[in-house]
Parts: C-alpha cells; structure tokens; sequence
C-alpha cells in the first residue's frame, strides 16, 4: 500500500467513528429527551 | 419526571422544550467545526507539502496530533472532575466526568488506530511495544475499565463516588505517556511542535498542525457539551424510574387486601391481654404483687 493509501485508511477511519459517534449522541439523545419533562431539559 | 411521550392533563404538547441535546448555540458552534474541518482537511491533504523523510504520510500526523490532543484533555477533566465529586459530591461533576470519559476513551482507540497506521509506512510496522505506545494502551485500558465500573449496578451515588475514585487514576496515567519519549528510549519522536529554541517543522506544516489541533479542540467541545446533556438526561430517567418503582412498591402494599411483605396476617395478630379502662373486674392486687401507687409512695420516701 501507497503513503496515500495509509494516509486516506486514517482519516477515513477516524472520520467514519467520529461521525458516527456524534450520530449516536444525538439519536439517543432525541429518543431519551421525550422521557423527560421540558423543565428538566432546557438548555441555556 | 418521566412526562408522557405526547400531550399532558391539558392536552397542550409537553414537547415544547429541546427535542434533544441541541440548542441554537450548539447548532453555531457545529456549523463552525464542520467548515473547521473541511479547511483543516484542505490545509492537510493538500495545501501542506510532503515531507522530507515520511512523504505523504505526514498527513497523517495533522490528524493524529490532534486527536491525541484531545484525548489527553479529556483524560485530565475525567481526573479534574473526580476530584470536584468527591470534594463538592454534586451530579453535575460527576456527569462531567462521565461524559468526559467516554470522549477520551474513543480518542484514545483514535490514538491508537491512527499511530498504527502512520507506523507502517513510517517504522514499517503496525505495533512495537515502545514506551509510548504501550502507556497509552494502559491509557486505553484504564478508560475501558473506568467504563465497566460506571456500568456496575447500584445506587447512583455509590457508582459516582467509586468512579471517581477510578478516574483519579487517570491523569497520572496521562502524565507517565506523555512523559515516556523523555524517561525511556523510544522509538517514538519526542516534541516537535512546543521546542521553541530548535523548531523541527517548516511553516506551513506548523500551521496545519496548529490550524488542525485548534478543530479538534473545537470539535471535542461541540462533543462534550452535547454528551453532558446526554448523560443528565440519561441521570434524569434513571433516578425517575427509581421513583416510580418506589412508588408501585408502595401502592401495592397500601391497596385494600392486599398486605404488603413482611405484614402479619389478620390471624396473626394477638389480641390485647391487658384489661381496657371499661373493664368492670379489674384484676385485684395481691400482697406479693404491690400496685403502682404503693411502689410510687415508696419511691417517695426513700430520699
């Protein structure tokens, strides 16, 4: 494999877990905001 | 606390706070890190020029740094955090740390990941059990434990305080890795970017890295604020759904004919031997048994 072949497997790999990292806060996040009263999610 | 997923007793929609842990200031700040990463990106994988000695696999370096920048700052708010709890013993530090943990945790296995990738072209092997290397596995490996231990069941204060105990360890585990390149031989390159008498990067390399570590920093914010309100929320239902498993409890033993545990039965329950006040034969005092009036009268005396 090519330096440009590591190069792209690094920030492709990083890319993929970070966004799907995010992804998951914010789903899970929207699914368990509804369990809660709106007093006890506002955010400033 | 757990509201009813649709409407309320009025029928009004009780959604009408945040529909998740986003808000307007976070929506900016993610707007911001996402066109900060695209010119990081830019900056890195093609602005900058390939080095001398790595090639173009010094490209990986504008990612690796920052991430394991990240991952160190992380780490140290886990310790921070621990503190503050066991000190001031409010949720707030302890969802700090919590949510902190786990960033560090995935930049942590990025550190990794990424210096494997970079190793092979550049040490031509993936993994070496180099100082570095191996501390911040321990790294890795402390951050997963500190994991399991907030996952252990039991009542949310006993969790809090031993996973603040855990993660007291970790800022020191972060000082012993970055600490390994100046205490041991390593194969690992030593400071690149803080040696200000001798700088070893040319220019435009310095300011991709720099540009790129800055995004990251932005990035594990946006991050950080969003999984804070995550992890309240999840403190949120948990510590409702505690009371409300109280409460079923509670209204199971107090339902008509339905004892609650531990309750004797109707059956069970001895009648009252002594005579009541409306008692027309009460039980006449005996020589050998002095009343209550004669052992009071003699208490009297006796001083």
């Amino acid at each position: 494999m090519s330096d440009w072949g590591f190069v792209w497997l690094g920030w492709g790999i990083s890319a993929a877990v970070l966004i799907a990292y995010a992804c998951w806060i914010i789903l899970r996040g929207r699914a368990i905001s509804r369990r809660v009263a709106p007093q006890d999610r506002r955010w400033l | 606390m757990i509201s009813q997923p649709a409407q309320d007793d009025r029928g009004a929609d009780v959604a009408d706070g945040p529909s998740g842990t986003g808000s307007r200031g976070t929506r900016i700040l993610g707007l911001v890190v996402l066109a900060g990463i695209a010119l990081g990106a830019y900056l890195a994988l093609v602005s900058s020029p390939p080095d001398v000695n790595m090639g173009d696999s010094v490209r990986l370096i504008y990612l690796h740094v920052p991430v394991v920048t990240v991952a160190y700052l992380a780490c140290g708010l886990v310790t921070v955090a621990s503190v503050m709890y066991l000190w001031k013993k409010s949720a707030w530090w302890d969802v700090t740390a919590a949510a902190s943990a786990e960033i560090g945790l995935v930049f942590t296995c990025l550190t990794l990941v990424t210096g494997a990738i970079w190793g092979k072209p550049t040490w031509g092997t993936f993994w070496v059990w180099d100082p570095r290397l191996t501390a911040t596995a321990m790294l890795a490996l402390l951050l997963f434990g500190y994991q399991a231990v907030r996952h252990l069941p039991g009542d949310p204060t006993s969790r809090a305080r031993r996973s603040a105990i855990v993660g007291l360890l970790v800022l020191p585990n972060v000082f012993l890795d970055n600490r390994a390149v100046t205490w041991w031989r390593s194969l690992h390159q030593g400071t690149t970017i803080l040696n200000t008498l001798q700088p070893k990067i040319h220019d435009q390399m310095a300011f991709a890295l720099v540009f790129n570590i800055f995004v990251g920093l932005l990035l594990a914010a946006w991050l950080m604020i969003h999984r804070w309100r995550l992890a309240w929320l999840e403190q949120q239902v948990e510590v409702a759904e505690l009371d409300e498993a109280i409460a079923e409890r509670r209204a199971e033993g107090a339902a008509p004919g339905t004892p609650a545990p531990g309750t004797p039965t109707p059956a069970a329950t001895p009648t009252p031997a002594t005579p009541t006040v409306a008692d027309p034969t009460p039980a006449t005092p005996t020589p050998a048994s002095p009343t209550p009036a004669s052992t009071s009268a003699r208490t009297e005396v006796q001083p």
